[in-house]
């Protein structure tokens, strides 16, 4: 079967996420002031062949340690569907 | 000294490494593409060069590092071969996990492209051998992603175990303790964002990355 796969990837907490900072304070300077914790991240969505859901998730899981996430600075979520 | 730089697509100081490399020790140094599966046999030095490999798209350095050369330089590592990652080099190097820690995107959001005042943090390195009793070096820099991060575990240990072997001066992108550049535990891994591949004569601007290479030709001459 063919599976949709979205990965969000954001910096961890603690970990200092400058986008965010600057998206927040262009927030703040068109007058949403009330913005805090602005971050940053990215999904990817892809199309995966797999047995069954539980296969997929274990797939993408590896995918994100080996190459699309970066675990000393990030953390990632994974929906299989 | 036989060497060789490695070249991703992307890469865009391969050039630079070579003939730094050459002009200061005289060796000899092969251009190695990412997908050779082979390195040539008896290296004493590779160099993982700066740039924007692949684009630098998902993140500095990620693909790079999945490279198929980088499981031989991974091996080569192992095998005590010494290997000097710059700028670019320097985040592929982290991302394959040869080295602690990650590159962050600079504090500021700028690209930083300048001259820039480092300290040697440890002289007894195969890298810093042959620095005297400068205080200071000059070396330029041109990166997005310089701001150095290890989560306080990690740092604590690359401290103690004396692997910080640059400090910026002035702090320039937010990186942790003001790193610059650090080596591996063993020592013979040294990731930095500073170009000793652009600082190598006085011509440049520079002759401060000299003794870098001449350090690592210095080790040939005493094994």
């Amino acid at each position: 079967m063919t599976l949709k796969a979205k990965v969000h990837i954001f910096l961890k907490n603690g970990v200092l996420d400058v986008q965010g900072k600057a998206v927040e304070g262009a927030l703040g300077g068109l007058g949403w002031t009330d913005v805090s914790n602005v971050r940053v991240g990215k999904v990817l969505e892809f199309d995966l062949k797999a047995t069954d859901k539980a296969a997929a998730e274990t797939e993408v899981k590896a995918m994100c340690e080996k190459l699309l996430a970066n675990t000393v600075i990030e953390s990632y979520r994974i929906e299989v569907a | 000294m036989k060497a060789a730089v490695l070249v991703f697509p992307g890469s865009n100081c391969d050039r630079d490494c070579k003939v730094a490399v050459e002009t200061t020790t005289g060796g000899h140094v092969d251009m190695v593409w990412h997908q050779e599966t082979t390195l040539p046999s008896g290296l004493d030095l590779i160099v993982v060069p700066g740039g924007f490999s692949y684009g630098d798209y998902l993140r500095c350095g990620a693909m790079a590092s999945q490279s198929p050369v980088m499981a031989e330089v991974a091996k080569a590592a192992k095998r005590g071969v010494s290997i000097l990652g710059i700028c670019n080099g320097f985040q592929i190097l982290c991302e394959s996990g040869l080295l602690p820690g990650a590159l962050l995107r600079n504090a500021g959001l700028k690209y930083i492209c300048k001259p820039i005042e480092l300290t040697i943090e440890n002289r007894n390195t195969r890298f810093t051998s042959a620095y005297g009793d400068e205080q200071t070096i000059w070396m330029t820099q041109g990166n997005a992603d310089g701001n150095f991060f290890a989560d306080a575990d990690t740092l604590q240990s690359i401290e103690d175990n004396g692997q910080v072997v640059f400090r910026y001066v002035e702090n320039p992108n937010g990186s942790i303790n003001n790193i610059a550049g650090i080596v591996n535990k063993a020592g013979n891994v040294l990731g930095m964002m500073p170009h000793p591949d652009r600082a190598f004569e006085p011509s440049l601007g520079s002759a401060d990355g000299a003794p870098l290479f001449h350090s690592l030709q210095r080790l040939l001459q005493s094994a």
